[in-house]
């Protein structure tokens, strides 16, 4: 019986194509528009994940300054190599420390020039931030140490300077220095944010510190965490070691901060999974009005159609067929739109994070949500209308016009 | 038929009244009669005078509010609308002056409709709708819809749903009122043939004579009772 009237059901809807497709278009946008949203917001989730995930890993940062009491303390003791020093020899769980200190500056090439960030580090940098060489070779331990002019360039000055030629070994001009190319690194892309990851220089931080800042300064320590330690163990060690470096009383606050990349990472996840459920509710809400549609066509179908239901009692249809009947037509035009409604979402969410260079993350959990919640939708507000038809008296519905 | 005892329908002082106090009407006035199986039965009078209320009490669309109707010898002014309904799908079939028909479905899908309630397979349904509609006439025309067919044709798929579930009563309310003169003589034709042939028992209601010529009996209605109920003389001749 319920295959019968499902087929039935479906034979209605066919036989009022246009009707049926404007009842359920309701359920069309709302399904529609909740599984772009989840899908959208989880992608951008992943995508933040990921982008922080790029930034190193499970990596810290140490910097002057304390971040509870506002942005870097311009009183606060700069570090110098000798912290580094000091973090690799004495913290235990570190795979990577490296320093960096950098500054904006223009860069030169024949008659280009391009604005960027240089940087001056140590080869742990590459290994702390997950980040490899696409073309020419890191520094040796002797420029290094010696602070040899030499660079490598991100993907952005690479293209920016020399185009589609070959930058290695070309001689640019930074400052009143002159430096080699000797390597290009592999390009990031743009983060979640818009920020083009690929534009920087790198130089040794000895080259850094003499010809460019003129300091021993050292502004950041990168640290990558050994998988196998407590990121929280690793932080209290840091903390501490620097709190005997830079002799601060007990009781006092600490003028440096130590960052973990994995816990900005957890928290802007949260964040976009948090927009991600506000935004998924409100779109919830306009699948509620695209029930309350159905309601409204199926209680005028019923009027229009009175005459029909007079005919089904007429021919011995109980009370309840002719509820179940209705239920379920509405049922099917609400899941019906719903399946619209999910290849739209999927289709639309698709192109936009085809679009914004998003990761397509797919979830079949809310597919099935929506659906369920759309056949839901068709039967709760099928219901007052379906129980509007099955209470008319049988005389009246057939004399009805 | 076989020869009951027990007649098919029997009326008993059957009263339907409307509204209370001042207000009230009485459709049916205390009506008496039986109908027997095989019997090809006219009811007429003016509107007004009670007889589609008749039509209606007879079909289980309406129950009395006074006497008794007894379908079988079951009392049905005794069930309630789930047990009225069951009694119209297993024993009933209906033929309405404005055929009644579900718009945009075929002809056979209508034919079918009594036999889905019935819960008959699929195949059976589809087999049954053919017969039926080969049996009016229609054989060549199940596939088309009421909109594409005449009326005198959608009277006969209206007919022929009424036949197909081989009902023990078939209930004709002014089957041929909305049709021009060949199709009333094409409808009225059948429905004899019906009953002639295939021994269908047939209640119908008409106010035109010539229709009402063609049954075995008239039963004539005014302000709610039964005033002539008699054979008819001579198939043809006037009946009034």
């Amino acid at each position: 019986m319920l295959f019968s009237a499902i087929l039935m059901a479906l034979g209605e809807i066919r036989r009022n194509t246009g009707r049926s497709l404007l009842t359920a278009l309701g359920i069309v946008i709302g399904v529609a528009a909740v599984i772009a949203t989840v899908t959208l917001g989880n992608s951008a989730t992943a995508k933040v994940t990921s982008d922080v995930a790029a930034l190193g890993n499970n990596m810290l940062i140490l910097a002057p300054g304390n971040m509870k009491r506002g942005p870097v303390a311009s009183n606060a003791t700069p570090f110098e190599l000798a912290d580094v020093t000091a973090v690799t020899r004495e913290v235990g769980g570190l795979t990577g420390v490296a320093p960096l200190s950098s500054k904006n500056e223009l860069v030169v090439f024949g008659n280009k020039n391009h604005s960027t960030q240089l940087s001056g580090t140590t080869n742990a940098y590459f290994a702390v931030r997950g980040w490899t060489v696409a073309s020419g070779r890191a520094f040796t331990d002797s420029e290094v140490s010696s602070g040899a002019p030499v660079c490598l360039l991100g993907a952005t000055p690479k293209t920016e300077l020399f185009g589609g030629g070959n930058p290695l070994d070309a001689s640019l001009r930074i400052g009143k220095m002159s430096c080699t190319v000797i390597g290009v690194m592999e390009s990031k892309g743009k983060s979640t944010f818009g920020q083009d990851q690929d534009d920087f220089v790198l130089m040794p931080l000895a080259a850094f510190q003499r010809r460019v800042s003129g300091s021993k300064h050292v502004d950041q320590i990168l640290m990558s965490v050994s998988t196998k330690r407590a990121t929280s163990s690793v932080i209290a060690q840091v903390q501490s070691l620097m709190r005997e470096r830079r002799h601060i009383a007990s009781g006092t606050e600490d003028d440096f901060d130590v960052r973990d990349m994995k816990e900005i990472a957890n928290t802007l996840g949260t964040v976009t999974g948090t927009l991600t459920v506000l935004l998924a509710g409100i779109a919830a809400v306009s699948l509620l009005v695209g029930g309350i549609g159905i309601m409204n066509i199926m209680l005028v179908s019923v009027t229009e159609r009175t005459r029909e239901i007079g005919i089904r009692l007429a021919v011995g249809a109980r009370g309840v067929e002719v509820l179940t009947h209705f239920l379920i037509e509405a049922a099917v035009l609400s899941l019906f739109g719903g399946a619209i409604g999910i290849v739209f979402g999927l289709g639309g969410s698709y192109a936009v994070t085809r679009a914004f260079h998003l990761p397509f993350a797919f979830s079949p959990s809310v597919i099935a949500i929506a659906f369920g919640f759309s056949a839901t939708v068709g039967i709760v507000f099928g219901f007052l209308p379906a129980r509007r038809a099955a209470r008319l008296k049988p005389t009246e519905a057939l004399r009805h016009e | 038929m076989s020869p009951s005892t027990t007649p098919l329908v029997s009326l008993r002082a059957v009263e339907r009244v409307y509204g209370k106090g001042d207000a009230t009407v009485y459709a049916l006035n205390g009506a008496d009669f039986e109908i027997r199986d095989g019997e090809f039965v006219a009811v007429m009078g003016a509107s007004g005078s009670g007889k589609s209320t008749c039509m209606n009490i007879l079909g289980g669309l309406d129950v009395p509010t006074g006497g008794q109707y007894l379908f079988r010898g079951v009392d049905v002014g005794s069930l309630d609308a789930d047990q009225l309904a069951l009694f119209r799908r297993h024993y009933l079939g209906f033929v309405f002056q404005g055929f009644n028909l579900l718009k945009r479905t075929s002809a056979r899908e209508n034919v079918e409709l009594p036999l889905v309630y019935r819960k008959v397979p699929r195949k059976e349904r589809r087999e049954r709708a053919r017969e039926a509609l080969r049996i009016v006439g229609l054989a060549d025309r199940e596939e088309h819809s009421p909109s594409e067919l005449s009326g005198g044709q959608q009277q006969r798929v209206a007919i022929a749903r009424a036949i197909v579930s081989d009902p023990l009563l078939l209930l004709a309310d002014e089957p041929t009122g909305n049709l021009d003169e060949a199709k009333k003589r094409d409808i009225i034709g059948l429905l004899e043939t019906l009953n002639r042939e295939r021994g269908i028992t047939i209640v119908m209601v008409t106010h035109e004579p010539d229709m009402a010529a063609h049954a075995d009996r008239i039963i004539e209605f005014r302000d709610g009772r039964v005033v002539r109920d008699g054979a008819v003389r001579a198939p043809g001749s006037d009946a009034v």
